[in-house]
């Protein structure tokens, strides 16, 4: 298997899609005949990654990248940015209103998920400029 | 348990899916919360929820389950529908409550996840 690159736009207005590129993915994945437990971890991280863009940033853009051994995925988005990364990171912390929970999100899960699907996870983030992300999932 | 023994049980109407009433299924999730179905499902096939919106489908292809029920009698839209049959997720309604279908589910040998 040589390498595959994916790129996907995000809209930030429209809720109803949210999901897309990772149902997109993940179907890639499948076509390519990765094993059911590495398409969920990648489909799980990047479909967090995508709700987040969607009801913490207004969009976004997602890359992902198929290699031999690993799974490469880039998150970029120029919202609001995180201030402080590490309560982010932290299980229940969520700044998300009323109305997303009323859409079945903001339990403050997302970003924990993330790091618990994926076997590597960086993320650099300016309030006032942007957030990225980059994961791997290796291909053991 | 097969899904068409659910129907059974739950009282339920199909929506989508009657092709795949032969899918058997061990153990299921009841919830409102997606956040927390992508964070603790495991394995589980049969996602129970009154919440209606396309990513109640999204979750569910997410984390590979195969049979979503909305329950209180909540109905879906086209668009939800159609996504559904795009990753061939088995839709059905009853209109009986959460506590209701779950414990139902239960007692016929449906059970819950591990956990973490
Ligand atoms: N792309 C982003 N841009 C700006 N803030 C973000 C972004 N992603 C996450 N955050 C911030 O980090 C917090 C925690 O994110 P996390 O995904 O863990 O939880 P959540 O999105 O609030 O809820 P859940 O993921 O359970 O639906 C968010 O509430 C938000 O404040
Ligand atoms: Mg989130």
């Amino acid at each position: 298997m040589s390498s595959l690159q994916l790129h996907f736009d995000v809209d930030g207005e429209d809720f109803t899609r949210a999901g897309e590129a990772s149902g997109s993915i993940k179907r890639t994945l499948k076509e390519l005949g990765l094993t059911p437990d590495i398409i969920r971890n990648v489909a799980i991280s990047v479909y967090e990654g995508e709700i987040n863009m969607v009801i913490h940033a207004n969009g976004g853009m997602i890359d992902c990248e198929v290699l031999p051994d690993v799974i490469n995925v880039l998150l970029r988005d120029s919202g609001p940015g995180i201030a402080d990364i590490s309560l982010a990171m932290q299980e229940g912390y969520s700044t998300a209103p009323d109305n997303v929970r009323d859409l079945g999100f903001g339990a403050g899960m997302g970003l924990p998920n993330i790091k618990k699907y994926t076997d590597e996870m960086e993320i650099y983030s300016t309030p006032g400029v942007g957030t990225t992300i980059r994961l791997k999932v290796y291909i053991k | 348990m097969k899904l068409i023994d659910l129907v059974k049980v739950l009282d339920a109407q199909i929506i989508y899916g009657h092709e795949f009433l032969d899918r058997e299924v061990l153990s299921a999730c009841g919830s409102d919360m997606m956040s927390d179905v992508l964070a603790f499902v495991k394995g589980q096939a049969v996602l129970l929820t009154g919440l209606v919106n396309s990513q109640v489908v999204r979750t569910a292809e997410m984390v590979d389950m195969n049979c979503i029920v909305f329950v209180r009698g909540k109905v879906p839209d086209e668009g939800i529908i159609e996504l559904a049959k795009s990753c061939e997720i088995v839709l059905m309604r009853t209109e009986m409550e959460m506590f209701t279908s779950c414990g139902l589910l239960y007692s016929k040998g449906l059970r819950g996840g591990s956990g973490k």
